[in-house]
Order: structure tokens, then C-alpha cells, then sequence
């Protein structure tokens, strides 16, 4: 779905991120974690070829419009400049599919996202008026509605309430056993270890390590990534794991 | 065709009609008309053809590019304060037509004035692509265009403080103020091509801009090319912005003023305010052009001083309306 081979990318002469090399295969969902500045909203900005980077993304060589019906994108700022309707802006979702928005099957691709992100009853109000978490829902809807192989999503959970951040790592998670993939930067070791499929780590532009959760979540490599030991206690629910 | 824009064209029409009939000379509806489509002998048709007719179709023309460019600009610059003038061609073309006046050229040569000011507003965008560069964002645009406004306005105050008499001073000041009095049909076929080329290569930015509501990485990621777009956005502006201060003057604040009277009345959708804004501003246009003969026909009152007087009070309720929902 998405190759990454020995990409890199510099800024003002400053390598941000180095040879990093990733495969991910439908039914995946990969959290990226690392420190702040470790390259995670860069590493997926140049995988969509949004900025130059050197090195091979299969993404990135795409055409702009089969790029766009290949991988959705979900940027860190959730912006909304205007005061559009939900569906007006879910909608933003079909401009890379013919038709822009206006068929029948842009239609059912928008009424499908409103209805999973549960918006139905805020489909004509204005998105800018809706709560940080309501905007958030409608974003991801908008990603939903591009009806993608493929997700990248830059801290999606970032801000949220601790329901809104479970729903959205079950959804992103339901997405990935529909068989496609998703790629999340993702801060919360806790979450990222019980609903990602797989995680990288980065450090300082690198990958350090790449696996299952419990390979990558070990004493050695946090406490050369983040400077931290993780303290992990088994629940009823699953691994907790406590950043100490 | 939604309701609004059924609204807007029949007052569009409405008001261009009302264009035609209005003037100094007093002659019923029905002689005005049929001098106007049929011909005939005597003054009436020169009146009605080459005085009036012009005149609303500039209104119309002008109208409608402003209104267009002031919505394809705010699209753009996701900023309800953004303006046609703010990448500073209509302040290049100004100068150049202040140039034509005090050379005298405007004088020796009846399209002297209009020539001079298209020169100025393509040297405006010659220095626009050099400051702005390929890859410049949308910061560097604006910091770009308010640079050459400011440099086109010292050149248009050094003229003014050089000119030779208070005459040629008077002359300038007047046609800074904005007209649409005493065009020809020579002026509207110098400024409708590039005004509908214009038009048609904002039509296109019309998906980028709905793109860009959310953010410029996300329409990046939706497929949009944002430097394509961008080109495209600044040669319609120009294309449009240009002619119309070439024929019209500086008519301020129709582009501003109109995407925000609309913006609620369509959804706030950019690529819907855009037709929308283009019939606004022609209406806009042409009411205070009417306007201008009617409340004084006797003191010959400037177009763009009656479109300021009206549009910045509503300017300065967007700012309080702006800044009381935390925006600013």
C-alpha cells in the first residue's frame, strides 16, 4: 500500500529525517510514536509528497489525483477557515473522485462517513460552531468520505477527551481489520500499545525500531527515545502501561 | 439554480436596465429603449449607444470583477479581510495612469489613460512574480503586494507633488477617485477580454479554494497543486483588477465589502461565493453608479467616494463582528 525507502528530508541544511525505510500492508495500523521533534509529522508529510524529500515513497510518485484516492491525509491543525456546513465540508472528502462531490456515489460516500463518525444530527450546522471534539469527528469524517486504501493521520487523538480518544483508536482500528491502512502519530503509549497492529519508533529523524507493541515498548528503547522506563500492569482490560 | 441566484441575476438585469435609463437628459422609458435597440436619427442613439450603454456595462463588468476577485482572494488567503487591491496591481495601475495624466499623454491621446494604467498594472505583476517567487506561500504574497502598494503610491504622491499646476494635480485627484462617467465602447472592449479571461481562470481555482478551507497541507493532500493555484488565482486578479482600474479607477471596497454580505447566504462554500460575489458586486456597482446621478446630479459625485462612504462603515461592522467572535 505504501513503501517508504531511505527517505530523507533536510530543512535549512538540518537533516529532519533520515534514511527511513517502511512497508505497510493492508490490515495494519501503525502508531508512529518518538519524542516531539522526532520527525513523525514529517515523516508522513514527505511519504504523501507534500514536501521534497529524497528517497522513494510509492505515494509520493503517484499522480496528484490518484495520490489523493489513495491515501487520505488528516494534518495536525484541524483547520476549518470557513463557516461551512458539516456536510459541506465532509464532503471536501470526493474532491479527488470524478464528479467532485456531485454523484450519487459522492453522496452515499458522505452520508456513509456522517453516519459512522455519529454527525447526522449536526449535519447542517456549522462545523466552526461545533466543540474541539465535534470538529475533530468531522475531520476524520471528511478523511472517511475520501473513501481511501490508506490513512495518515497526524495526532489524531491529540486534544481529544479520553472517550473521544478510545472511539477514534477503535475506529481507526475497525478500519484497519476492513482491510485497509493506517498510519498514526500517536503520544499515548497506553492507547498506541493496545490498538496499533504494529509500532516505529523514531528518534532524532531515525527509525530506532519497528515492530508488534510489546517488542518496541521495552525499558532500553524508551529510555533512549523518551528518557523514561514504562511500568506495565496487567488489568482485567488489557496491558496498562505507565510512563514513570 | 438556487433562489439567491435567481435573486441575484434579476436584480443584476434589473439594475442595468435602470443604468441605461437614467441620466441628464430627461427622455421617456419607452424613447430611451427603442433608441438604444432600434437606432435611428437624431442624438438619442448616440446617447443611449455610446454614453449610456458603456457606462452600464462598465458598471456591470467592473461590478462583477471586483466582486470576483475580492471572493477568490479571501478564498485564498482564508482571511475575510482580504482584498482585489491587496496584491497591488489596481495601486500599479493607478500610477501608471497618473503618469498618463501628468505627461499630458492622457490629453494628446483619448485611450493614453487606459494604456498607461494596464502598463502599470502588468509591471505590478512583473514585480509581484519576482518578490513572490516560485514557491512563496501565501505570507510572501501579501507582504509582496502590500510592498509594490506602498511603492505605487509614493510613485502616485511624488507625481502629485511634481505636478506643474494645481490643474494637473486637481485632474489626477479626481480620477483617483473612480469613475465610470463619460466611457466609451472603445473602453469596454479594452477591459471585457482580459476582464473574462480573468474570470475564467478564477472559475478554475474554484475546487482549490473549497480545498483550502481546510488548510493548505490538507488541500495538498486532497490533490490540489497550490502553486498552480496560486498562479492562477494572481493572473485572474490581475487580468481582472487591472482593466477595471484602467477604465473605472480605484473603486475600493466592493471587493471586500460584497463576499462578506454574501458569504452567509450561500453557506460560506467559497466556490458557491464566487458566482455569488460576481453578481453582489455588479449590483453593488451599478446601484452606487446610479446612486452617483441621482441623490446629486449637479456635483458630479465620484463613484469610488460614494462606494467608500458606504462600504467602510460595513467594513468596520466586520471588524467588530470579527473581533467580538475572537478572531482577531
Amino acid at each position: 500500500m505504501l513503501e517508504l525507502q531511505e527517505l530523507c528530508v533536510t530543512r535549512r541544511n538540518r537533516p529532519v529525517l533520515t534514511d527511513v525505510s517502511l512497508g505497510i500492508r493492508p490490515g495494519e495500523f501503525i502508531g508512529l510514536i518518538g519524542p516531539n521533534g522526532a520527525g513523525k509529522s514529517t515523516l508522513m508529510e514527505a511519504a504523501h509528497g507534500l514536501i521534497p524529500a529524497t528517497g522513494r515513497s510509492s505515494l509520493a510518485m503517484m499522480a496528484a489525483p490518484a495520490r489523493a484516492r489513495h491515501a487520505a491525509y488528516l494534518p495536525q491543525a484541524k483547520e476549518i477557515a470557513w463557516p461551512v456546513s458539516v456536510r459541506d465540508l465532509v464532503s471536501l472528502g470526493r474532491l479527488p473522485w470524478p464528479g467532485g462531490g456531485g454523484t450519487a456515489a459522492d453522496r452515499d460516500a458522505i452520508d456513509h462517513a456522517i453516519a459512522r463518525m455519529g454527525l447526522g444530527e449536526f449535519a447542517h450546522r456549522t462545523a466552526q460552531r461545533l466543540s474541539g471534539g465535534e470538529q475533530a469527528r468531522v475531520l476524520i469524517a471528511r478523511a472517511l468520505a475520501q473513501d481511501t486504501p490508506l490513512l495518515l493521520a497526524d495526532e489524531p487523538i491529540a486534544g481529544l477527551d479520553p472517550a473521544q480518544q478510545l472511539a477514534t483508536m477503535r475506529l481507526f482500528s475497525a478500519l484497519a481489520q476492513e482491510g485497509r491502512g493506517v498510519i498514526a502519530s500517536i503520544h499515548d503509549l497506553g492507547l498506541a500499545a493496545r490498538f496499533c497492529t504494529r509500532l516505529v519508533l523514531l528518534s532524532q529523524g531515525r527509525i530506532i525500531a519497528d515492530g508488534p507493541p510489546d517488542h518496541i515498548l521495552r525499558d532500553d528503547l524508551m529510555s533512549r527515545a523518551f528518557g523514561i522506563t514504562l511500568r506495565r500492569v496487567q488489568t482485567p482490560d488489557g496491558l496498562a502501561i505507565l510512563p514513570v | 439554480m438556487t433562489p439567491l441566484f435567481r435573486l441575484l441575476i434579476a436584480l443584476v438585469l434589473a439594475l442595468f436596465l435602470t443604468s441605461v435609463l437614467i441620466g441628464p437628459a430627461a427622455v421617456g422609458t419607452l424613447a430611451s429603449l427603442k433608441a438604444l435597440i432600434l437606432g435611428g436619427d437624431g442624438p438619442l442613439p448616440i446617447v443611449m449607444r455610446q454614453i449610456r450603454l458603456p457606462r452600464a456595462m462598465l458598471g456591470l463588468a467592473v461590478g462583477a470583477g471586483l466582486g470576483l476577485t475580492g471572493a477568490a482572494m479571501q478564498g485564498y488567503l482564508r482571511n475575510p479581510l482580504a482584498e482585489p487591491g491587496l496584491i497591488g496591481v489596481s495601486g500599479m495601475a493607478a500610477l501608471g495612469a497618473v503618469i498618463a495624466i501628468q505627461t499630458g499623454a492622457a490629453l494628446a491621446f483619448a485611450l493614453a489613460l487606459p494604456v498607461a494604467a494596464l502598463t502599470g498594472a502588468a509591471v505590478g505583476i512583473g514585480l509581484l512574480v519576482l518578490l513572490a517567487g516560485p514557491r512563496g506561500g501565501s505570507v510572501t504574497l501579501i507582504l509582496a503586494g502590500v510592498a509594490i502598494s506602498a511603492m505605487a503610491g509614493a510613485g502616485t504622491a511624488l507625481v502629485l507633488n511634481l505636478s506643474p499646476n494645481p490643474y494637473a494635480a486637481n485632474e489626477i485627484i479626481f480620477w483617483l477617485m473612480g469613475s465610470l462617467a463619460d466611457r466609451s465602447l472603445v473602453h469596454v472592449a479594452l477591459a471585457l477580454p482580459p476582464l473574462i479571461l480573468g474570470a475564467a481562470l478564477i472559475a478554475t481555482t474554484a475546487r482549490g479554494l473549497d480545498a483550502l478551507t481546510l488548510g493548505e497541507a490538507a488541500a495538498q493532500a486532497l490533490g490540489i497543486d497550490g502553486t498552480a493555484l496560486r498562479w492562477r488565482l494572481i493572473a485572474g486578479v490581475a487580468l481582472i483588477v487591472g482593466p477595471a482600474t484602467a477604465v473605472a479607477g480605484a473603486i475600493g471596497f466592493v471587493g471586500l465589502v460584497v463576499p462578506h454580505l454574501l458569504r452567509p447566504w450561500v453557506g460560506a462554500r467559497p466556490s458557491r461565493l464566487l458566482p455569488a460575489s460576481a453578481l453582489g458586486g455588479a449590483a453593488l456597482l451599478l446601484v452606487a453608479d446610479i446612486a452617483v446621478r441621482v441623490i446629486v446630479p449637479e456635483r458630479d459625485l465620484k463613484l469610488g467616494v460614494l462606494t467608500a462612504i458606504v462600504g467602510a462603515p460595513l467594513f468596520l461592522h466586520l471588524i467588530w463582528k470579527t473581533r467580538s467572535g475572537g478572531r482577531i
